[in-house]
């Protein structure tokens, strides 16, 4: 065992059912650095993180802490064993103040009257302000904004007395200026010997905080590399693979026709005023899969609510047939003939306590055809759904069970059924294939080819580029809330799409 | 912290973790359920009399005795049954409201308030519009109270819908305004003047009240209450607006993806289920009180809520409950000869609801092996 690692992960496997999240990865990390871990949504970082922190437990792989070789059965081990780790949506007590946050998890102590609850509050407040970390101590979290509460969150593994602090995604919840300062406390902490591991996708905060870089792709460690000995552009490689694995392009078989969609200069703005899209630019055109890579959270979701009307717009210009749509509404959206398929199909697309027939009227039964005065036809209804659940070859116990208690596959079928049937003119299908086994991701790309060949048109929004790279005619690159890259099928390759993915090519003129 | 294993203990070397003894088993919240298993609320009612038990038993009494008794006093006479059906009228009424709203989870705890609405609003047909017959008088104090009822319901959805406010502290808050305005009317503007200074109206005439079946007391409001449980059973099952409900009951951010306006939805819903408790406080004063008076209600709008989740929102099953809960009031009357204080009835009213909601939380858990 080299002395130079104070924490080794050994040959990791974690097995999810059939998924394999990790496949046998190794990470080291040496004492006093700052590691970065690099990788796409879905790379396998948190998954080999939550093992380090006692969450997961390996499927089968070692774990070396100072050449000791450990088992961490829960986050308590974890914490006697000076790992800390800092997850993405934070793990406080809304109610009660800072300093009390960071005293709760102790075990060994417990409440000792007020002197001994001020004396622990200067000890965090000194720890805090040691590391730079400065917040408000007796105020309550409901108070604290977001940047404060992540700090909260750091001192607490600090005062636990981590060695190893692991920080998932710090920077996805804080603004630029608070992330400047989180890289420059940063520098503190490893100042004191401390070893800091950052899970993230943004090639900016790797270059600027890193001192070691791993990086991952699809569950498996592919490299780990100096910083001073690599660049942007290679680690971006590394990132989304160069490795020309055999894309079977499925191409139109007729030409595309005319304009359909054109989204203008359009501006978005998400909750806490983030601009979530930046004068967006767009065109669909009858009988093409348009496809949107990127890496999660540059505007994607909103791309889709915007388009199905579910969320407003400040700036900008949606013409769609020929006619420019002025106000979100669902409805509208509904009626001119768009489609939704969202991300998360049991959050927002179907119900799952209902039953099937009713999870296939969501849309269409203000229609005639569905009710009449008022009140729904119910048998005909049924006949319909019994058509289309057997159309669609969606495998369920009967058309009133509960969707619940369909597969995976078979909802997003159910789902496909319910917004085909309805003959759209565009289809805004976003993660559509998520989740869902070959056969079943099969069974979805068909269906999008099917209905790209009668002319309508297809708005696919993934992250799985080698899935966007199969099926679009055209491929765009989402960045920070603009399409900052476009290219056909034919010229598209790994690594265009992964520089325009992590931000580095500028936008080119546009080559429609 | 609900994902982390709640059994996981220390194992820092492997001594230590060799000698220490660890659970099999873990508790752990279980996804895919939503719902409890019907039969959760039998289990629950059969435990919350067997608590009970042991208080009746405290006392010095038989707890199956007390029980049998109960149930003869409710159930085994003409008296009985008729007196179970006039109590279970305005707990259904009730109830149908409280479980429309909680249909699509608006969670209005204001039946109370909306019931003292609706006697109100009946008996203001009275005071302001004396002489009328019969086929006018019972009509125009129907609307009274829905209207009444409503408002009092859209007193809670407006500021839910426009502000944010949460529906639990102002539909509670506003049934102490209905009850506080209840008691201006009877103590000064509407008291009877000739009622030895009792806290009432007066007496409501013959045109003013509900018909009843020969000579029992058992009123024209059991119609009204079936006729609304068809009602709510046809709306929600065959209906567009029903099926709307339906889907933002069960998923609301499915309903807004399906383009349906849920803001409204709460809006008209609240109104009825106000209008409905409304119609139950009409049914109590023309039909029972005859008249409106101080304590007009011993908390039927707020056993309703009960009795709306024993049925699980169901109308048919509010129909059973309702009966249930009327029985448990009439039979904590029969058992006062036994030297047992009424309440025992509030008493297992209460367990019930407690062991329903523990039963609800336990059954979201699963027993799993640790690993």
């Amino acid at each position: 065992m080299r002395e130079t690692f104070s924490l080794e992960m050994k040959q990791i496997v974690k097995q999810f059912g059939s998924v394999i999240a990790n496949d046998h990865v190794d990470f080291n990390c040496k004492p006093g650095e700052v590691h970065a871990l690099l990788g796409e949504n879905g790379a396998g970082k948190s998954t080999i993180m939550c093992m380090l922190s006692g969450v997961y437990r390996p499927t089968s792989g070692e774990i070396y802490i100072h050449g000791e070789k450990v088992k961490i059965r829960s986050p308590k081990d974890a914490t006697k064993l000076g790992v800390g780790m800092v997850f993405q949506n934070f793990r406080l007590v809304q109610t009660l103040t800072a300093a009390e946050n960071i005293v709760l998890g102790e075990k060994s102590s417990f409440w000792r009257g007020p002197r001994w609850m001020k004396n622990k509050t200067e000890e965090i407040d000194s720890i805090a302000k040691r590391f730079g970390l400065a917040f408000p101590v007796d105020r309550p979290i409901w108070q604290l904004s977001v940047g404060e509460q992540q700090r909260v969150e750091i001192v607490k593994t600090l005062y636990r007395g981590a060695e190893f602090i692991i920080l998932d995604e710090p920077t996805s919840v804080l603004t630029p200026g608070e992330a400047d300062q989180l890289f420059l406390t940063l520098e503190q902490m490893k100042s004191e010997g401390k070893t800091v591991i950052l899970t993230t996708h943004k090639m900016k905060e790797v270059m600027a905080a890193a001192d070691r870089i791993s990086v991952m792709r699809k569950g498996r460690m592919i490299h780990t590399i100096d910083k001073s000995d690599t660049n942007e552009k290679d680690l971006a490689r590394l990132m989304v693979g160069s490795d020309i694995a055999p894309v079977e392009i499925q191409g139109r078989t007729r030409p595309r026709g005319e304009l359909l969609l054109n989204v203008e200069n359009l501006d978005v703005y998400a909750e806490h005023g983030r601009k979530a899209l930046n004068n967006l630019n767009l065109k669909v055109y009858k009988g093409e899969i348009v496809g949107v890579a990127g890496v999660a959270g540059n505007g994607q979701s909103e791309l889709a609510e915007v388009l199905n009307g579910l969320c407003t717009w400040k700036k900008g210009k949606i013409t769609f047939n020929g006619v420019e749509i002025k106000t979100a509404s669902v409805r509208g959206a509904i009626e001119a003939g768009i489609s939704h398929v969202p991300e998360n199909r049991m959050k927002s697309g179907l119900a799952g306590s209902l039953g099937v027939v009713d999870n296939l009227l969501f849309k269409s039964y203000r229609s005639e055809h569905r009710s009449k005065y008022g009140f729904l036809k119910i048998k005909s209804n049924r006949e319909w759904s019994q058509k289309l659940v057997e159309q669609f070859d969606v495998k369920t116990p009967g058309i009133d069970a509960p969707v619940r208690q369909l597969s995976g596959g078979n909802q997003q079928k159910l789902l496909f059924a319910r917004e085909i049937d309805r003959k759209p003119e565009l289809m805004v299908a976003v993660h559509p294939t998520q989740g869902l086994d070959v056969g079943a991701t099969a069974g979805v790309h068909q269906l999008l080819n099917g209905l790209r060949d009668e002319g309508k048109s297809v708005l696919l929004i993934s992250e799985d580029l080698e899935e966007v790279m199969q099926l679009s005619d055209r491929i765009l690159i989402i960045y920070n809330g603009s399409i900052v890259g476009e290219m056909r099928q034919e010229e598209a390759n790994r690594e265009r799409i992964g520089l325009y993915m992590a931000g580095i090519r500028e936008k080119e003129e546009e080559a429609v | 912290m609900s994902e982390q294993p709640a059994a996981g203990t220390v194992s820092l070397d492997k001594t230590a973790s060799e000698t220490r003894r660890r659970l099999s088993f873990r508790f752990e919240i279980d996804p895919a359920r939503k719902e409890s298993p019907w039969w959760m609320t039998i289990v629950s009612i059969v435990l919350a009399l067997l608590a009970c038990a042991i208080f009746i038993a405290a006392n010095g009494k038989n707890p199956w005795l007390v029980y049998e008794k109960m149930f003869r006093g409710a159930f085994m006479s003409e008296f009985g049954i008729t007196e179970t059906l006039v109590k279970a009228i305005p707990l259904l009424l009730c109830g149908l409201g409280v479980a429309i709203a909680y249909r699509i989870s608006v969670w209005n705890i204001g039946a109370e308030g909306q019931f003292v609405a609706g006697a109100i609003g009946a008996t203001a047909v009275t005071v302001y519009l004396p002489e009328m017959p019969m086929s006018l008088t019972i009509p125009i104090m129907i609307v009274f109270a829905v209207v009444a009822g409503g408002i009092w319901g859209a007193l809670t959805a407006l500021p839910k819908v426009y502000f944010q406010v949460n529906e639990l502290i102002t539909s509670l808050m506003l049934n102490y305004v209905a009850l506080l305005l209840l008691d201006y009317l009877v103590f000064d503007p509407w008291k009877d003047p000739k009622g030895f200074n009792f806290p009432g109206t007066p007496m409501f005439t013959d045109a003013q009240m509900l018909p009843v079946l020969g000579d029992t007391r058992l009123h024209l409001g059991l119609v009204f209450a079936l006729v609304i449980v068809l009602i709510y059973w046809f709306t929600v099952k065959y209906t567009r607006w029903g099926y709307e409900l339906r889907l933002i009951g069960a998923n609301q951010d499915a309903a807004r993806n399906a383009g349906i306006n849920i803001k409204k939805h709460i809006l008209i819903v609240m109104v009825i289920s106000g209008a409905v408790a409304g119609i139950a406080g009409m049914s109590e004063v023309t039909g029972v009180t005859h008249r409106l008076m101080y304590g007009i209600s011993p908390g039927y709008g707020y056993t309703a809520i009960i009795v709306a989740w024993i049925a699980k929102l169901n109308p048919f099953g509010l129909v059973i409950s309702s009966v249930l809960f009327g029985g448990l009031i009439v039979g904590g009357y029969s058992v006062q000869t036994m030297g047992l204080p009424s309440s025992i009835s509030s008493m297992i009213q209460g367990a019930i609801l407690f062991f329903l909601i523990a039963g609800n939380m336990i059954s979201k858990f699963r027993l799993r092996r640790n690993g």
